[in-house]
């Protein structure tokens, strides 16, 4: 049982704020996923809760016990490091165990659990090899099996995946979320890619310019971001936004048409929707087609409507032209609204 | 890796071309041969007259050849206090090693982990301790030798000895530490280990070479060093300092036996750590 409560946890690096204000609680068990860009303060607020870097402000509790105050070694953590961290005078096999040997374990039951991880992640040829003699994906295999050996209540990852090719990244994804449910820790993720989040996250706190600015389950980060910096980062390609003026109760105008919108509110709104959420109809926004890019398993379309940028995309059996006016109809369930007094969704 | 590449000549000009750069490379090879030679003959003539027979060093003309006659080393062992002032010299040599690494290496571990204000300025200066002449410093030494009864002991030399070869400790270990990532240190504190434990089960193994190379290093310096021997012992002379004392005294091949004896072990130290010591200046390609 390992939760993990983050309370007013801020940082500052001399007069750089790296986190303002962080309140996160990760259930036990739970798939935590920090993402944001380079630079948000992903990595400082994982330092954070690892116990390399420690909070100027705010408390970490982590299993009902406050931890800010005692050393990476006591807080019952394992940390999985981007550039993998395999010592490279130790062999695999003792590199799986060098934390087990610090706990000073008999040796048995060194070698019984290091050969568990290792068959969990498929290096048991490897045992006697060194860091030298490795490929990088299995480095990171070593690297996650010295983590999981030492049956942590915490597992701590910074951006693990982010030194492979781009083929061996999506089968350790997989990989790692089956290893990673199946031991029951808790986890925390860290990664700017936001496929990786969306794969493997039970939960995905976005991160923007050092605080959290939504934090929720993949889909619901996706369906209804919480600001526009959340709908404008997830998804490829983001959000489209339009400029939107009030035309009466809960009725607005977007790009010369009136559509539904919240009630109330005589101030401008931003009317944003997905591209792949638009249809071509005989009623909708008029979108004059400047490039178009087919993709294979769909056509990615970029317009122009009311002198913005508009992404749509469409099916890949559609013909369409630069220089064509396409008429498309939004989902009506699908549309969003966001203030850009505040960047944050109007309900 | 980003050499220049040599544009291709074209037909007409090719031979000057080519005539100005084996030119060019002529010169080149002629200085990296007059260059081994201003530093090889020396120590061959040395060698050739150490290993002669004393009467072939004191007769002319010299031959190119040595001998393999060791009356010259044999009488260089016989000589009175000779063996002793070699002993000086290992043990003064050992405490140097032994207190510069144990001084040096924390040191180049902290500047290369730590920021702390004025980390460039402490770089600076600890070079800046070779920029004072010993002969300055040798008196006001020698004083305060005197007066806490640090004079004449191998100790005493081996404190001065430590003070020269400190700065290199320093920058040989800061470059040491600087090459091993940061990670691999932090990996070790998330699975069980101190401070301490770390730096002992993952950053010493990893630079134990460095290190010896660095003491090593140490050790030639004050094998090598002549002056504050000289000024400070005088019962308990080192080999170089007794060397120096018996210049005008001993016969001729003596002489070329203890500078024999004095170079071969600086050589081969050096010709052994000589990697380490491009370290020291961020150009090893480890």
């Amino acid at each position: 049982m390992a939760e993990i409560q983050i309370k007013n946890v801020a940082k500052r690096f001399g007069a750089y704020q790296a986190l303002h204000n962080i309140n996160l609680t990760i259930a036990d068990q739970e798939f935590m996923v920090l993402l944001g860009a380079s630079g948000c303060g992903k990595t400082t607020l994982l330092r954070i809760i690892c116990g390399l870097e420690t909070a100027t402000e705010g408390e970490v509790w982590i299993g009902g016990r406050r931890v800010d105050h005692l050393a990476p070694k006591d807080r019952g953590i394992a940390m999985v490091f981007q550039n993998y961290a395999v010592f490279p005078h130790l062999t695999v096999f003792e590199n799986i165990g060098f934390g087990l040997r610090m706990q000073k374990l008999p040796d048995d039951e060194v070698k019984r659990r290091v050969e568990r991880v290792a068959g969990l992640m498929h290096i048991e040829m490897l045992l006697k090899r060194y860091s030298g003699e490795l490929s990088g994906g299995q480095r990171q295999r070593v690297a996650v099996a010295r983590a999981l050996a030492m049956e942590p209540d915490v597992i701590l990852m910074d951006e693990p995946l982010s030194n492979l090719d781009a083929l061996l990244r999506m089968e350790m994804r997989a990989e790692l979320k089956g290893v990673l449910a199946e031991s029951k820790t808790t986890a925390v993720y860290v990664t700017h890619d936001q496929v990786e989040a969306m794969s493997m996250a039970d939960r995905i706190s976005v991160m923007h310019q050092g605080k959290i600015v939504q934090a929720a389950s993949p889909i619901e980060v996706y369906r209804n971001p919480a600001a526009e910096f959340v709908a404008s980062f997830i998804g490829n390609p983001p959000m489209n936004f339009l400029q939107a003026t009030s035309a009466g109760d809960g009725k607005w105008t977007v790009a010369g048409r009136v559509v539904d919108g919240p009630k109330g509110a005589g101030k401008p709104l931003q009317f944003a929707i997905r591209p792949e959420d638009m249809q071509p109809a005989n009623e909708g926004l008029k979108a004059r087609v400047r490039i178009v890019e087919p993709l294979g398993a769909h056509l990615l379309v970029t317009c122009d409507v009311d002198g913005a940028m508009f992404r749509a995309v469409l099916d890949s059996d559609m013909v369409v032209k630069p220089g064509e006016i396409l008429t498309l109809a939004p989902q009506p369930d699908r549309v969003r609204w966001f203030d850009p007094e505040t960047t944050l969704a109007v309900a | 890796m980003a050499a220049p590449v040599p544009h291709p000549d074209k037909e007409p000009d090719a031979a000057p071309a080519a005539s100005t750069r084996s030119a060019g490379r002529l010169l080149y090879l002629a200085g990296v041969i007059l260059l081994c030679a201003w530093v090889l003959v020396p120590i061959y003539f040395l060698m050739i007259n150490t290993l002669s027979a004393p009467e072939t060093v004191n007769s002319f003309p010299k031959p190119f050849f040595p001998e393999f006659d060791l009356g010259s080393l044999q009488f260089f062992a016989g000589f009175a206090g000779m063996l002793a002032a070699l002993k000086n010299s290992i043990l003064v040599a050992a405490l140097t090693m032994i207190m510069s690494i144990a001084i040096g290496s924390p040191a180049g571990y902290a500047l290369s982990r730590f920021d702390f204000p004025g980390k460039e300025l402490f770089r600076l200066l600890i070079l800046l301790t070779r920029a004072f002449p010993l002969p300055l410093l040798a008196l006001p030494l020698a004083v305060m030798f005197i007066q806490t009864g640090l004079d004449d002991t191998q100790f005493g030399l081996a404190l001065v000895h430590t003070t020269l070869a400190l700065p290199f400790a320093v920058l040989i270990t800061f470059s040491l530490f600087s090459g091993i990532p940061i990670e691999l240190e932090e990996a070790a504190w998330t699975l069980g280990c101190t401070r301490l434990t770390a730096f002992t089960k993952v950053v010493l193994p990893l630079i134990l070479p460095g290190i010896t190379a660095s003491a090593i290093f140490a050790f030639v310096i004050s094998w090598n060093e002549v002056f504050a021997a000289a000024v400070l012992t005088i019962e308990n002379r080192t080999l170089t300092a007794f060397l120096l004392q018996s210049l005008d005294t001993p016969p001729l091949h003596l002489k070329f036996a203890g500078g024999f004896i004095l170079v071969v072990p600086a050589l081969i130290f050096i010709f052994a750590v000589r990697k380490y010591l491009f370290a020291m200046w961020g150009i090893a390609n480890r």
